[in-house]
C-alpha cells in the first residue's frame, strides 16, 4: 500500500480500468505481490484464519437471520424450527455457534503470538491498537449474539452483564435502562441486540480493513523480530508462498472447527440454554461462554462491584498502552530469556483465570482468582517495564536471511537460532 | 531453557491447584454419579436404535404424556428418516388417536377433529396453571429438549427414572407429596416413580422391565432433542474425510513450493 504500485495491467480493458480506479493494483500490491518475511511460522497463519471466520460468521448469520424471529415469544421456538425444519438449519446454527468459539480461540492465539514476538512494538503500535479495538467489538458482537436464542443462560447472562453498568454512581442506572430498553431484559433488549448483532460484524469488516492497512505500511513482524533489510534476500511475495501456506493452515483449522460442528456441537455450550428464558427462575450457576471466563473471574475477584467492573475493563484497557509499557528494544521472546519465561507464566495465569471464571465465586476459588488477577496486572504494569531494563537479550541475527541460514545449520557457531519449541511447526514447512 | 520454563509453569499450576481443589469436594458432593450406559447414538458412527425409539414413543405416549408436553414435535416427525421411522400409515393412525382443537370454522366456532401428521404433539394441559393445579403446584417440564437441557442428559435421565428409593435414608424428612430420588437436585422430586414393570405392553418380545422402559424412553427423548443426529454424523464423516485429504495435498504442495527457497 505504501509507495508506487508495481502493477502493470496487460490488457487494454485492464489499463482503461486501472487508470480510472486502481483497485486491481491495490489487490495486486496487498494480496499478491506484497513482500513478506520468508521466515514466518505457522503462528502467523491465524490472521488469515480469523479473516476466514469473520466471513463465515457473516454468511451463516445472514442465512440464519432469514429464519430467526427476534421476539421473546418466538425466538426460542424459531431457533428450534431452524434446527428441525429448515434444510441444513442444524448445520447453519451449529456452524454459527461453534464458529464464534473458534473465532475466539483463533483470536487468542493471534494475540498471544503478538505478545510472544513483540508484534505490538514500534513501528506497529497502531496496528496493535486497532487489533485490540477489533477484539472489543468482537466481544460485544458475541455477547449480543448470545442473547438471541433466548435460553436461560442467554437471558441471565445478559441480565448480569448489563447490570455491571449499574455499578457506576449516578449515571449507572440510567445506562442500564438505556441498554435494556426497559427495567429488565425483555423484548426491547432482544430487538436492539439483534439489530446491533447484525451491524457490528460489518464494523469489524471495516476495522479489519484498517488493521490490514496498518499492517502493510511497516510490513509483517517475524519470529526474529529483526526488520526486513533487503526485500530481495529477506522476503518472498505473498502469493503464492503465503496464500498457499495460509490456505493449508485454514483447512487444518477447519478440520478442528467442523469436528466440533459435526461430532460435539454442544460441547462448548451450556445445557441451560436449551431451556427457554424464564425471568422467574434463576439458574444455579450463571456463567458466560468460555471465551469470557477470564474476565468474569477478574470481575468477581474484587469484593467491590464498581471496582470489579473497572478492573475488568482495565484488563483489556491495559493492552492499549502495552507498546509503551514494554521497555525492551528487542521484539522477539526468542532472544529474551527472561521475558520468555514470564510469557509462559502469563499464559498459564490467563488459562487459570479462565478456569476460575467457570467455578463458583467462593472460598479458595476467590482467593486464587485474586492472586491471579493481581499477577495479570503485575505482568503488564511491573514485570514488562522492569524486564526491559534488567534483561540481557541474546545476540540478534544480522538479518532475516542470516537467521534462516543459521537455522538451516550452515553456520555452526550461530548463537541465535530462532527456532525453539514454539516455532517448531515452521521446520516442517 | 525449555525445561526451566516447564518447571515454572508446573509450579504455577500446582500452586493454583493446591489453593482451590479443597472446596470442590464440599460444593459438589451431592448425590451419586450417574449410571453410565452404552448408548447406541454415541460416537462418530452412532445411530439411534429404531426398535428402541418405537418402543420409547409408546412409553412416552402411555406414561409420560399424561403430565409432560412435547411442544416442539409433530406427529409427522415420527416417520422422518433418522427417527423412529414409523410408516406414514402408522403415523396417520397414531395421530388420529388424539383429538385436536381446530378452527374457527365458517360459523366462527372452534371444533374438535382427529389429529393429523402435521399436528404438534397434543399437550396434556391447556396451560401452565392447569398443569400446576393437577400436580400439586409442580410444573412437569416440556420434554422436547430435556436430554440436551441436562448435564450428561441420557445417563442422568436414565438414572433418575431407575433411581427412586422407596424409603428415604434416616434423617431425611420428605415434603408433602414428594418422593426420594438421590439423582435429583435436593433429592426430593414431586414426580412419583413413573415406570413400573410392565407399565407398557411391549409387542416385539422385549422384556418390559423398568430398566428397558427407561432405556427406551430416554432413547426416544434423545432423538426428540436432536432429530438430525444421524444426518449430521454421516455428513460430518464425509466432510472431514474430504478435508483431511485436501489438507494432505495442500501440505505436499506447500512443501514443494517452499523447497525452492531457504526459509
Amino acid at each position: 500500500m505504501s509507495g508506487q504500485s508495481t502493477y502493470q495491467p496487460t490488457s487494454a480493458v485492464g489499463k482503461w480500468f486501472e487508470s480510472r480506479l486502481p483497485v486491481m493494483g491495490l489487490v495486486h500490491d496487498t494480496m499478491l505481490n506484497f513482500p513478506t518475511p520468508k521466515n514466518l511460522n505457522y503462528w502467523w497463519t491465524f490472521g488469515g484464519i480469523l479473516a476466514t471466520f469473520l466471513v463465515l460468521q457473516i454468511i451463516t448469520g445472514i442465512v440464519l437471520a432469514m429464519q430467526y424471529t427476534p421476539h421473546v415469544d418466538f425466538a426460542f421456538e424459531s431457533v428450534e424450527k431452524i434446527m428441525r425444519d429448515v434444510n441444513y438449519g442444524w448445520l447453519l446454527r451449529y456452524a454459527h455457534a461453534n464458529g464464534a468459539s473458534m473465532f475466539f480461540l483463533a483470536v487468542y492465539i493471534h494475540i498471544f503470538r503478538g505478545l510472544y514476538y513483540g508484534s505490538y512494538k514500534q513501528p506497529r503500535e497502531l496496528l496493535w491498537i486497532i487489533g485490540v479495538i477489533i477484539y472489543l467489538v468482537m466481544m460485544a458482537t458475541a455477547f449480543m449474539g448470545y442473547l438471541l436464542p433466548w435460553g436461560q443462560m442467554s437471558f441471565w447472562g445478559a441480565t448480569v452483564i448489563t447490570n455491571f453498568f449499574s455499578a457506576f454512581p449516578i449515571v449507572g442506572d440510567p445506562i442500564v435502562e438505556w441498554l435494556r430498553g426497559g427495567f429488565v431484559v425483555g423484548n426491547p433488549t432482544l430487538n436492539r441486540f439483534f439489530s446491533l448483532h447484525y451491524l457490528t460484524p460489518f464494523i469489524l469488516v471495516g476495522l479489519v480493513g484498517l488493521h490490514v492497512w496498518a499492517l502493510h505500511v511497516p510490513g509483517n513482524a517475524n519470529p526474529t523480530g529483526v526488520e526486513v533489510k533487503s526485500v530481495k534476500d529477506d522476503t518472498v511475495p505473498f502469493h503464492p508462498y503465503y496464500t498457499l501456506k495460509d490456505s493449508f493452515a485454514i483447512v487444518v483449522f477447519m478440520i478442528l472447527f467442523l469436528w466440533f460442528v459435526f461430532f460435539a456441537p454442544n460441547f462448548l455450550g451450556e445445557v441451560d440454554n436449551y431451556i427457554k428464558a424464564n425471568p422467574l427462575v434463576t439458574p444455579a450457576h450463571i456463567v458466560p461462554e468460555w471465551y469470557f471466563l477470564p474476565f468474569y473471574a477478574i470481575l468477581r475477584a474484587v469484593p467491590d462491584k464498581l471496582g470489579g467492573v473497572l478492573l475488568m475493563f482495565a484488563s483489556i484497557g491495559v493492552l492499549f498502552i502495552l507498546p509503551w509499557l514494554d521497555t525492551s528494544k528487542v521484539k522477539s521472546a526468542t532472544f529474551r530469556p527472561l521475558y520468555k519465561q514470564f510469557f509462559f507464566i502469563f499464559v498459564a495465569v490467563s488459562i487459570g483465570l479462565g478456569y476460575l471464571g467457570g467455578k463458583p465465586a467462593e472460598g479458595g476459588y476467590i482467593l486464587a482468582a485474586r492472586i491471579l488477577t493481581a499477577y495479570y496486572f503485575a505482568h503488564f504494569l511491573i514485570i514488562m517495564p522492569i524486564l526491559g531494563l534488567i534483561e540481557k537479550p541474546k545476540k540478534l541475527p544480522e538479518s532475516i536471511a542470516k537467521a534462516v541460514l543459521d537455522k538451516n545449520g550452515d553456520d555452526p557457531g550461530g548463537g541465535g537460532a530462532p527456532a525453539e519449541a514454539v516455532t517448531a511447526p515452521e521446520t516442517k514447512g | 531453557m525449555f525445561r526451566s520454563k516447564i518447571a515454572v509453569t508446573a509450579l504455577a499450576l500446582a500452586a493454583l491447584a493446591a489453593i482451590n481443589l479443597t472446596p470442590v469436594a464440599a460444593v459438589e458432593a451431592e448425590g451419586p454419579a450417574n449410571k453410565k450406559l452404552d448408548w447406541s447414538f454415541e460416537g462418530i458412527f452412532g445411530t439411534y436404535d429404531r426398535g428402541s425409539l418405537q418402543r420409547g414413543y409408546r412409553v412416552y405416549k402411555e406414561v409420560c404424556a399424561s403430565c409432560h408436553s412435547m411442544n416442539l414435535l409433530s406427529y409427522r416427525n415420527l416417520s422422518q428418516p433418522g427417527g423412529p421411522e414409523f410408516t406414514l400409515e402408522q403415523v396417520k393412525a397414531l395421530a388420529a388417536e388424539f383429538d385436536v382443537q381446530d378452527g374457527p370454522n365458517d360459523e366462527g366456532e372452534m371444533f374438535e377433529r382427529a389429529g393429523l401428521p402435521s399436528d404438534r404433539f397434543v399437550s396434556p394441559f391447556p396451560n401452565e396453571e392447569a398443569a400446576r393445579a393437577s400436580n400439586g403446584g409442580a410444573l412437569p417440564p416440556d420434554l422436547s429438549l430435556i436430554v440436551k437441557a441436562r448435564k450428561d442428559g441420557p445417563n442422568y435421565l436414565y438414572s433418575l427414572l431407575t433411581g427412586y428409593e422407596e424409603n428415604p435414608p434416616a434423617g431425611v424428612e420428605l415434603g408433602e407429596g414428594m418422593n426420594y430420588n438421590p439423582y435429583f437436585t435436593g433429592h426430593q422430586i414431586a414426580m412419583a416413580p413413573p415406570l413400573s414393570e410392565e407399565a407398557v405392553e411391549y409387542t416385539d418380545g422385549t422384556k418390559p422391565s423398568v430398566e428397558n422402559l427407561s432405556k427406551d424412553v430416554v432413547m426416544f427423548l434423545a432423538w426428540a432433542a436432536e432429530p438430525k443426529l444421524e444426518e449430521r454424523k454421516s455428513l460430518g464423516f464425509k466432510v472431514l474425510i474430504y478435508l483431511i485429504i485436501l489438507a494432505g495435498l495442500m501440505y505436499a504442495a506447500n512443501k514443494k513450493l517452499w523447497s525452492r527457497i531457504k526459509h
